[in-house]
């Protein structure tokens, strides 16, 4: 089907220009009567048990207004647990807003100052005093899953949170008969999703009319809601949670915060308004983490080239408590489900353990475990070409799934709609000449310039459908709802449960509904952001919006152009059929000529409704909504190439050229899915060779600045190519797949494949992220 | 002993307006600005001078507002983006970013604009590199920097022609 335009064209987003004026409206921003500061005492022990809390001069310091410990807000707020029904054998610890008896792990809140400015809080925080006995450190998985390991929790009985194992196929048969077997140990360091603007809220409980406003940095106002309203035991219709403009999230603000619901209950405590946002220490100590896995794996050929058997195992944790409300799991169980699915493989095994440790939690950040099997899966390709003797990219050529392999259930368990791995390929080697490539290769090593192209295919699990949280017992919508109203005037007010931190979705919604019911841009206004006014959606999250949100808002689209064409139909004394809108105007269909501006229409429908006959559909205000069906994911699929120096007397790499094709069916806007993508590569960057959380052996982060975490900065990022392929999912009318996490997914395993690729002379083979230049120099044999 | 001095009064002119104020000596300024005058364009991201997200303009240079307390600021003449933005004078950037897309969630883009705006001032005609370099002390975790860099690099070739 073909949509007519705006959808599909790279149109600026009207968010912007607040931004650029300096009027954007985040949420320290806001300033509240009578709002109170919010700092915390942390504690400074990777594990201790809290003996003694003495606030008592403290508690005198000025500006002061109230002193919480966990005792004081067991009341007020409930505990909660970060299980998920779909994976029922997982185990989960009791959480509570603040640590009660035991700290487990180095920052976690366990004393509130609420205070008349933060200034007079953190002075107040240095003045409180805590008897701390410290308690053995549990720093790494391997440790924790040890038989002498105490468990971080008694009430678990162990430090096992999660097992599983997928089997298909004969695998150790397939591995005994194979030509070659590559083998390979992996190690994902820690990083996190370093949103520029920190974590933050301001939490507005009025205890005349027992209401609760939440003015906060989120990415999920209506899953917040719900747990705000369970948590503190105030009926939901009564809370309200708003994001103001969101400055970055990348996963970590869609997830319940213990210091946050500190906030949250100590406004309902004082019935005050309450402010806290994070530092950019504590966000370092604080935020959810992602990565930290150890994977071993092995890939079995036969001599031509084709993948016979593939065997993995990974090893992570969830930190000390599994993150709510969605759970840790899911990194470790998309690694188990996703490596080798680009490939034709019979033999698949893959088992994942999840442990507790004494590290700050650890969970979802954009594109969770993705580039983890990516990574894996791609350098095994790698390395299987090189023993074998063929070229890398013969080797992907021969083993790709081909489109009569079309539909399939992957071994793990995901089902392919229609992926474009060929077509990617072919895409990418149109743009690069690899022989040419190969041959200045040659010719700069001689020169000591030491070049490498990395290849990495994957396939994405985008928009995720009900049935994942659904079936796990969340309360997490995975569908969407699109309000439309047309006003009096004639434009049309447009209200989305998706929400937007500066991907664009608000202006691809806008498109999608001036596309369809055939008015200008302007005549449409998006608003979204808020559990009170918005109908109930899901948020932004795992690539959603487009696929979910735009197909709401498609059907909300076409009703309310029905009823415009019914109203219309009335007046003109026209059947509606024969009348079309275009450009904000109802004309002939077929004619093209102009009857009435849209105006006039909801004019009658206003203010005259009695000149409508009973049983016209003449709504004005109308819902659509979107829930898919029988499906987890909407997998779309994508290629990254990467191209660059690496200097073997520093260690230092340099981007030659970076492409990416992707594949996410139907684009809404261009221009804001290549913006998508190139951020995300860079963001992938940033994991592949430069951020790294470093502990030291008793467990303590050595890196809590943004001057020793290392981010990508301007200077030594590569510009970025993007090409697509378009191949719209049959599952929805729109067609259209996500992209927010196409950029992130590929990035280290190109990257790793390049830099491989680079040193393949030197006997070269590193596997543990980021690629740092001392590791590299140590791999090397220089340092 | 003495009481250490705890506040101080400045005065300064801000986006042309004279100031007069009363401000606790460890203020920074980029906090005065936020907190006292209510500018919220100027935004916070570290508070240790590594993101840039603070930058604003005092005497006629870029300085981070985290690293300067309010009382250095004293009889200074200080610009934020609110200022620059009512001025017009960065409006072929604002307008180039906007065409570019070359914000997403805009945290860091009063800073940019800023930032870039200097650049500008000093080098009519800089290479992607140069812009690249000269940005590099301001973080943007959305953007992936290109569309940044387009975008300034588009209104130097306005310039550039121009002159
Ligand atoms: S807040 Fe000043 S440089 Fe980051
Ligand atoms: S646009 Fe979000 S940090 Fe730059």
């Amino acid at each position: 089907m073909k949509f007519q335009a705006p959808i599909g064209l790279s149109l600026p987003r009207d968010r912007a220009k607040r931004l650029l004026a300096g009027r954007g409206q985040f949420v320290d921003d806001i300033q509240l009567p009578r709002m109170l500061h919010l700092a915390f005492v942390r504690s400074p022990y990777p594990h201790a048990r809290i003996a003694v809390i003495d606030a008592v001069e403290a508690a005198a310091m000025p500006g002061v207004v109230r002193i919480m410990t966990g005792a004081d807000l067991a009341g007020v707020v409930s505990s909660w647990r970060g299980t998920h029904g779909l994976f029922p054998d997982m185990k989960a610890p009791e959480q509570t807003a603040l640590a009660t008896d035991t700290a487990r792990w180095q920052g976690e809140a366990v004393v509130a100052v609420a205070a008349r400015s933060r200034a007079e809080a953190e002075d107040a925080t240095e003045q409180v005093i805590v008897d701390w006995e410290e308690l053995p450190v549990l720093g790494d998985a391997q440790t924790a899953l040890g038989d002498a390991a105490p468990s971080i929790h008694a009430e678990l009985g162990g430090n096992l949170a999660f097992f599983a194992e997928i089997e298909q196929g004969d695998v150790e048969t397939a591995f005994g008969d194979a030509h070659v077997v590559v083998e390979r140990r992996f190690r994902f360091n820690r990083h996190t999703g370093v949103s520029l603007e920190p974590r933050g809220l301001i939490a507005d409980y009025d205890p005349a009319s027992h209401r609760l406003t939440v003015h906060q940095s989120h990415q999920t106002p209506h899953q917040q809601q719900d747990l705000y309203a369970r948590l503190l035991n105030i009926p939901e219709q009564n809370v309200r949670v708003i994001c103001p403009d969101v400055g970055g999230a990348f996963g970590l603000k869609h997830h319940l915060y213990a210091d946050e619901m500190t906030a949250i209950a100590a406004s309902k405590l004082l019935g005050r308004p309450v402010k806290y946002i994070a530092d950019r220490l504590e966000s370092f100590l604080g935020d959810i983490h992602c990565r930290d896995h150890t994977v071993t794996a092995r890939m079995a050929f036969s001599a031509e080239g084709d993948i016979l058997a593939i065997d993995i195992d990974d090893l992570f944790h969830a930190g000390a408590y599994s993150q709510y409300p969605r759970s840790s799991v899911a990194e470790g169980n998309q690694i188990i489900r996703l490596c080798g699915i680009p490939y034709r493989h019979e033999h698949y095994r893959a088992k994942v353990r999840m442990a507790y440790l004494n590290k700050s939690p650890l969970g979802h950040i954009r594109s969770v475990g993705h580039p983890i099997a990516c990574a894996v899966t791609e350098h095994l390709v790698d390395l299987g070409a090189k023993r074998l003797g063929l070229d890398p990219i013969a080797v992907r050529r021969r083993a790709y799934l081909r489109d009569e392999d079309c539909p399939i259930v992957s071994p793990g368990g995901i089902a392919l709609e229609r992926p474009s791995f060929h077509g990617c390929l072919d895409r990418a080697l149109e743009r690069i000449d690899i022989d040419a490539f190969r041959a200045e290769q040659a010719r700069l090593r001689e020169r000591g310039v030491h070049r490498g192209i990395g290849f990495a295919t994957f396939v994405d699990l985008t928009a995720i459908g009900p049935e994942y949280y659904g079936e796990g017992g969340q309360h997490i919508s995975a569908q969407e709802t699109c309000l439309l109203r047309l006003e009096a005037s004639g434009g049309i007010r447009c209200y989305t449960g998706a929400t937007d931190q500066g991907q664009g979705i608000d202006t691809g919604i806008q498109q999608v509904v001036a596309g369809i019911v055939g008015v200008p841009m302007d005549d449409v206004k998006v608003n979204s952001g808020d559990s009170e006014l918005c109908p109930v959606g899901g948020g932004s999250w795992g690539s959603r919006g487009a696929a979910l949100a735009g197909e709401a808002a498609l059907r909300a689209g076409r009703k309310l152009r029905l009823n415009i064409l019914n109203i219309a139909g009335v007046l003109l004394q026209k059947s509606a059929n024969s009348l079309d809108i275009r450009g904000g105007s109802v004309v002939d269909a077929v004619s093209g000529a102009t009857h009435m501006a849209l105006s006039e229409v909801a004019e009658v429908g206003h203010f005259k409704p009695y000149t409508i006959p009973d049983g016209v559909a003449a709504d004005l205000t109308v819902i659509g909504r979107y829930a898919s069906r029988n499906r987890m994911f909407l997998p779309a699929n994508g290629l990254h190439v990467a191209i660059l120096d690496v200097d073997t007397d520093t260690g230092l790499v340099e981007f030659r050229r970076y492409l990416v094709v992707h594949d996410c069916g139907r684009i809404l806007n261009p221009m804001l899915v290549d913006e998508q993508v190139r951020g995300g590569v860079v963001q992938g960057i940033g994991g592949a060779l430069y951020e790294e959380f470093i502990y030291d052996d008793d467990g303590y982060l050595r890196n809590g600045t943004l001057a020793d975490y290392l981010v990508p900065m301007a200077a030594e990022m590569p510009d970025i190519e993007v090409e697509h392929l378009q191949t719209p999912t049959t599952t929805s009318e729109l067609g259209a797949k996500g992209v927010g996490e196409a950029g992130t997914t590929g990035a280290m395993g190109a990257v790793l494949n390049a830099v491989n690729d680079a040193l393949s002379p030197f006997e070269f083979n590193l596997s543990e992220f980021p690629l740092t230049p001392p590791r590299i120099l140590r791999t090397l044999g220089k340092i | 002993m003495n009481e250490p001095v705890k506040n101080m009064r400045i005065i300064l002119r801000v986006n042309g307006e004279a100031v007069e104020a009363e401000v606790p000596v460890r203020r920074n300024l980029v906090d005065f600005l936020r907190g006292d005058l209510g500018l919220t364009g100027s935004h916070v991201g570290c508070e240790h001078g590594v993101c840039g997200a603070c930058t604003v303009v005092v005497d006629g240079a870029i300085m981070r507002g985290c690293l300067l307390l309010a009382v250095q600021a004293d009889r200074c003449d200080i610009e934020t983006i609110e200022g620059a933005d009512e001025s017009g004078r960065i409006a072929a950037l604002q307008a180039a970013f906007h065409r570019r897309n070359a914000l997403q969630c805009g945290f860091c883009t009063p800073a940019m604009l800023l930032t870039a705006a200097a650049l500008l001032a000093q080098n009519g005609n800089p290479t992607r590199d140069e812009i690249r370099e000269c940005l590099s002390g301001n973080f943007c975790r959305c953007t992936g920097y290109q569309a940044i860099v387009d975008a300034v690099a588009e209104v130097a070739e306005v310039v550039e022609a121009k002159a």
